[in-house]
């Protein structure tokens, strides 16, 4: 038999429902795998105790002839932004060390109502911000991938939800939960040689995942492949009385309607994606997946999205400016951290706390966007910022009336090694730059392995879609991984 | 926006850290100056966008506000009467209330 | 109306200087769940009790609005005639404090919920339009408490959340007398329209008195903000003091400082809050939480609708029905008060004659027994009956003023009251007639006199009487049957 942390979603739910394994062998194998991998450092918490207690209700349910869930006998890893209940959570910050939440987010709930168990809490850029996982509190995570020329430089696994795609592509857990503020599910997938989809803004409820920036985050499934993140996707979206922007649809059977005929499907390929200084084997990926489109039946246009330059400039003012306000909460009043220095006043344990708490990058995007907003900038840049974001958003408008979806890479660099870019934040930034126009304006978004670069890194592919068209942007995906065929995976060192 | 008219200097660093409530030494702040500016000085290309007549974005996707019953406690998540959870992760809570050093009002 | 009062003016050692008086009134929406989260929003429970996970501000939390309290707003926004918009949205306003969980209030700075209004209010014999400025709807915060420990405060959160109205007015008025009228013409509104209790000593509703002066016809002068003033009495002595303390600065050659200052109950003075350096830069952005708030046509109508007859046209309908002016400005004062009254015109009382009753006898019959109206032992339709058996002849005036005094005691209706104790007032000519001729037997002096032409002496033969009958022959009998047998 082989090993079980080999399979993947759709196999292990098959296998459980047809007896082939017992769930709890799942989940005995994966939480053996993951209490081997600490030097990934993926995870934050290990809940092994989680994940069995689903299993063995899974294998109760098929004993007893009962129907099983949709996720039944499934273990996951769950983003340490997701709140747990009874379970630390931390956003990888130390502003929250020992927050044990007294709730369970309304995406992990979904989740365990629909059988899946959780092996553990997966560590992050802390709050979310960053785009190589060196921003957690808890130590950077590693990804299980190695360069071929020798070399053991530890490497970026992408960020924010770094512990999310480092445990995927290492085989500790066949899916976990990312969350997607300007590329956070997509750039660490493609970084490792996974799947990654963001669905449209409001397709998952927000309700207990710690916010970044409430109008760009979103939730979303990172696993092995496109089918994978389909039926995760299923589980975790859906309508939520208790997040004001979530959206009141039912949820499409994306599983059931994949199909990666692409014919009577116009693929758009944006002239503006092409950047300066773009490497060369990026473009032939871009080249190689257009190729792989035509294959599939698919008429290929270019279209123009003009903003798109702007995008970055954008988002760096948006999202930290909602994130000064949403942080405001971490005061040291009513949990988490205290700093409360010997005769400090009110707002002194503020600042102490602020300033022990939050992680220098944090702190940076904090101080710019409490500056876009202070007085006399508020409109120069917020506003102006927020008009831009119209017209990005118009632009994808426009490009929809020639186009079904769109082709782009997913980040402009394979897997960078960890340290190379945290010294120049604004070069950090950069890495987002295809991610972020699509969180702008709230269009869902997938990342899919399309091959390996010169070093023997993955590089992904990313397919964006019409607002609420998940289907079509999975669609498309599967299309890619059929033709890419990338079995690649990363030889276990750790 | 008047391209690259913005720029920080050691003095607004502090400044914006007092009104984010994050206590910031001199060596900090002359750190974060260039990085500051670096940044800001990159977004400022933002101003060459021509935005006249253009509204700002208020909703991502199409969508508007749905508003609640006025009903207490309907849904446990959100309702009162849960104090023990509430209290449950303060730094410092006596008698029901959560505390905080004296403030002179 | 003619304006028959002198403007009010502060003497000054160097003139007299004009007072420029804006009010920002935070009015609690009656709602039994808060803004943005289902807790309560009752007075006065265990501390923390009526907290939910989004009141707390725990991380993740998300705000979902309240209809009702979007309703009142709207609905009070009508009642002042205002301009409602359609398309509003939240706010954030930064700042950090122990009785602001999340950081930030949610508020409206940019898209209102309600535009332009106006209040007319009678300050003496002057009538004035104040205008109102906007009403948006926001977060209470929770409640710091700093006498329970002497290094830490305590921080109550059952506030925390709850709705208000912030109503801003226009800087029109110009004396303390016209700003209590004004709250106190807002308060019965927001009362007819039930959208707050206005109940201010539990903090129901507060007042940011704005004050500047001026001499009169300049400019407007720099003004200060004086937070949370807590009664109608209160906010006119703030006025008070603030405006001579700034004529007092500016006569001794100093300048206003626009700041934010507080006032002091005990000595009805104001002081300065010591200045936060920062406590001015709110960094205000729209609610990415939040949608833009749109209203429909169909919401619309119904907050119309639901909206009841309001001071002003109640008052000037009981007015056109005859009755006075002062009548009806006491009986429309308080909401309770005119529902009590409009029941008895319901229940088929003669406007008139009801509103000189409940003035004079019901008023003065509660406030002797401690009551207020609504807890009359009298219902108005047992007053209706009352009153109707005085128009009917059936009870003299005083008969009527017997029967009251039984109906509060014992809350029975006055008819069984008439019927058991037999209070009823006779028309029976047959008993008149024998009695005015046993009166005229007993006093053959005073009808000598009568006949010789002192015709004053009707009087005491009508006098007589009515005492021999105990009060209870109708009147105009007795005078008729009287002038038959004097001759
Ligand atoms: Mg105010
Ligand atoms: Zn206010």
């Amino acid at each position: 038999m082989t090993d079980l942390t080999d399979l993947g979603i759709r196999d292990i739910r098959d296998g459980v429902r047809t007896g082939t394994f017992s769930a709890r062998e799942v989940a005995t194998a994966f939480n053996d795998a993951v209490s081997r991998a600490k030097p990934l450092n993926a995870f934050l918490v290990e809940t092994p105790d989680h994940a069995l207690a689903a299993a063995d209700a899974a294998d109760a349910a098929r004993a007893a002839g009962e129907e099983l869930k949709p996720l039944a006998g499934v273990p996951i890893g769950m983003k340490d932004l997701f709140c747990t209940k009874g379970v630390t959570t931390t956003a990888a910050s130390h502003i929250l060390e020992g927050f044990k939440p007294q709730y369970e987010s309304t995406v992990s709930q979904k989740l365990w109502d629909a059988g899946a168990g959780m092996l553990g809490k997966l560590n992050m850029d802390q709050f979310a911000m960053g785009s190589s996982n060196e921003t957690s509190a808890f130590g950077n995570v590693i990804s299980p991938w190695r360069s071929n020329d020798g070399s053991t430089a530890p490497l970026a696994p992408g960020g924010s939800s770094g512990g999310s795609s480092s445990a995927v592509a290492a085989r500790l857990c066949p899916g976990a939960t990312g969350t997607d503020t300007g590329g956070s599910i997509r750039q660490p997938a493609a970084f490792t040689g996974i799947s990654g989809i963001k669905p449209t803004y409001g397709r998952c409820s927000r309700w207990g995942t710690i916010a970044f920036a409430s109008s760009l985050d979103q939730a979303g499934p990172m696993a092995r492949d496109v089918r994978d993140c389909a039926i995760m996707l299923e589980a975790m979206s859906g309508f939520d009385a208790k997040d004001a922007t979530s959206l009141d649809l039912p949820v499409p059977q994306w599983e059931q309607s994949l199909n990666a005929n692409m014919a009577g499907k116009r693929v758009g390929i944006p002239r503006e994606y092409r950047v300066d200084n773009m490497p060369e084997e990026i473009e032939a990926l871009w080249q190689q997946g257009i190729a792989w489109m035509k294959d599939a039946g698919a008429e290929i246009v270019e279209v123009s999205l003009p903003h798109t330059k702007y995008a970055l400039p954008a988002y760096y003012i948006i999202a930290p400016a909602e994130a000064s306000s949403n942080l405001a909460r971490y005061d040291g009043v009513r949990y988490g951290l205290r700093d409360l220095p010997e005769g400090a006043n009110l707002q002194e344990m503020y600042a102490a706390t602020r300033a022990a708490g939050f992680g220098d990058e944090v702190k940076r995007r904090i101080l710019i966007g409490t500056y876009v907003l202070s007085a006399g900038f508020y409109d120069a840049y917020f506003t102006q910022a927020s008009k831009v974001r119209t017209l990005i958003a118009r632009d994808f408008e426009k490009a929809w009336e020639s186009c079904d979806v769109l082709l782009t890479p997913t980040a402009p660099s394979a897997a960078f090694a960890l340290g190379e870019k945290s010294a120049d934040p604004l070069a950090m930034y950069l890495n987002d730059v295809f991610t972020v126009p699509s969180s702008l304006a709230g269009l869902p978004a997938m990342s899919v392995p399309g091959g390996l670069d010169r070093k023997g890194l993955p590089l992904g592919l990313q397919v964006i879609g019409k607002a609420l068209d998940e289907q079509g942007v999975l669609n498309a995906a599967l299309a890619l991984e059929e033709r890419a065929g990338f079995a690649a995976r990363p030889q276990a060192w750790w | 926006m008047v391209a690259g008219a913005m720029s920080v200097d050691t003095v607004t660093v502090k400044k914006v850290a007092s009104l984010a409530r994050i206590a910031i030494d001199d060596a900090a702040a002359e750190r974060l100056v260039p990085e500051l500016n670096n940044i800001l000085g990159w977004i400022e290309q933002l101003g060459e966008v021509d935005t006249s007549g253009v509204a700002p974005m208020t909703a991502v996707i199409p969508n508007t506000l749905r508003l609640r019953d006025d009903v207490v406690n309907a849904d446990p998540l959100t309702g009162g009467g849960i104090r023990d959870a509430v209290l449950a992760n303060a730094p410092q809570a006596e008698h029901g209330f959560f505390t905080v050093p004296k403030v002179i009002e | 109306m003619a304006d028959a009062t002198a403007p009010y003016r502060i003497k000054g050692a160097t003139g007299d200087w004009e007072v420029v008086i804006g009010l920002e009134v935070h009015a609690q929406v009656t709602s039994n769940a808060k803004l943005f989260s289902g807790a309560a929003t009752a007075f006065g429970a265990e501390p923390n009790t009526q907290v939910s996970l989004i009141d707390a501000a725990m991380p993740g939390m998300l705000p979902v609005p309240n209809r009702e309290c979007i309703r009142q707003a709207v609905r009070t926004g009508m009642a002042i005639d205002a301009q409602i918009n359609k398309w509003s949205r939240f706010d954030r306003k930064n700042y950090f404090y122990a009785d602001l969980p999340q950081g930030y209030q949610i508020s409206q700075l940019y898209h209102p919920l309600v535009g332009e209004g106006s209040i007319e209010i009678e300050d003496g014999e002057t009538v004035k339009t104040i205008g109102v400025e906007r009403i948006h709807v926001e977060q209470d915060a929770g409640k710091l408490m700093h006498d329970q420990h002497p290094t830490r405060s305590y921080v109550d959160l059952n506030r925390s959340g709850v709705a208000l109205m912030e109503i801003v007015s226009r800087p029109d008025m110009r004396s303390p007398s016209e700003a209590g009228a004004y709250l106190r013409k807002l308060r019965a509104i927001l009362r007819y329209v039930g959208s707050c209790d206005g109940n201010m000593e539990e903090g129901s509703m507060r007042a940011d008195v704005n004050v500047s002066v001026r001499r009169p016809g300049d400019e407007f002068g720099t003004r200060t903000e004086t937070k949370n003033v807590n009664s109608v009495r209160f906010v006119m002595a703030a006025i008070e003091h603030e405006a001579n303390r700034q004529v007092d600065v500016l006569e001794s050659g100093g300048k206003i400082v626009q700041e934010t200052r507080l006032f002091n109950a005990d000595t009805g003075t104001t002081r300065s809050m010591r200045s936060k350096e920062d406590a001015h830069d709110y960094r205000y952005f729209p609610d990415p939480d939040l949608l833009p708030l749109e209203l429909d046509d169909a919401f619309l109508e119904e907050c119309r609708a639901s909206l009841p007859e309001l001071p002003d046209a109640k008052r000037k309908r009981y007015e056109a029905a005859g009755i006075t002016p002062y009548n009806a400005d006491v009986l429309t004062a308080e909401v309770e008060t005119a529902r009590w009254f409009d029941a008895l015109l319901e229940a088929g009382a003669a406007p008139v004659a009801a509103s000189n009753w409940v003035a004079g006898e019901l008023f003065g019959a509660l406030n002797r027994i401690g009551k207020d109206i609504t807890e009359s032992p009298v219902t108005p339709g047992q007053a209706a009956e009352l009153l109707a058996l005085v128009a009917d002849g059936t009870l003299s005036g005083s008969l009527a003023k017997q029967v009251f005094e039984v109906m509060l005691e014992t809350g029975d209706a006055p008819g069984k009251i008439v019927e058991e104790r037999g209070l009823k007032q006779t028309s029976d000519t047959g008993a008149i007639e024998a009695v005015i001729a046993e009166v005229l037997a007993k006093n053959p002096n005073q009808l000598e006199q009568y006949r010789a032409g002192k015709v004053a002496l009707f009087g005491f033969f009508v006098g007589q009487t009515m005492k021999a009958m105990g009060g209870k022959a109708n009147p105009g009998v007795v005078n008729e049957l009287l002038k038959k047998a004097l001759g």
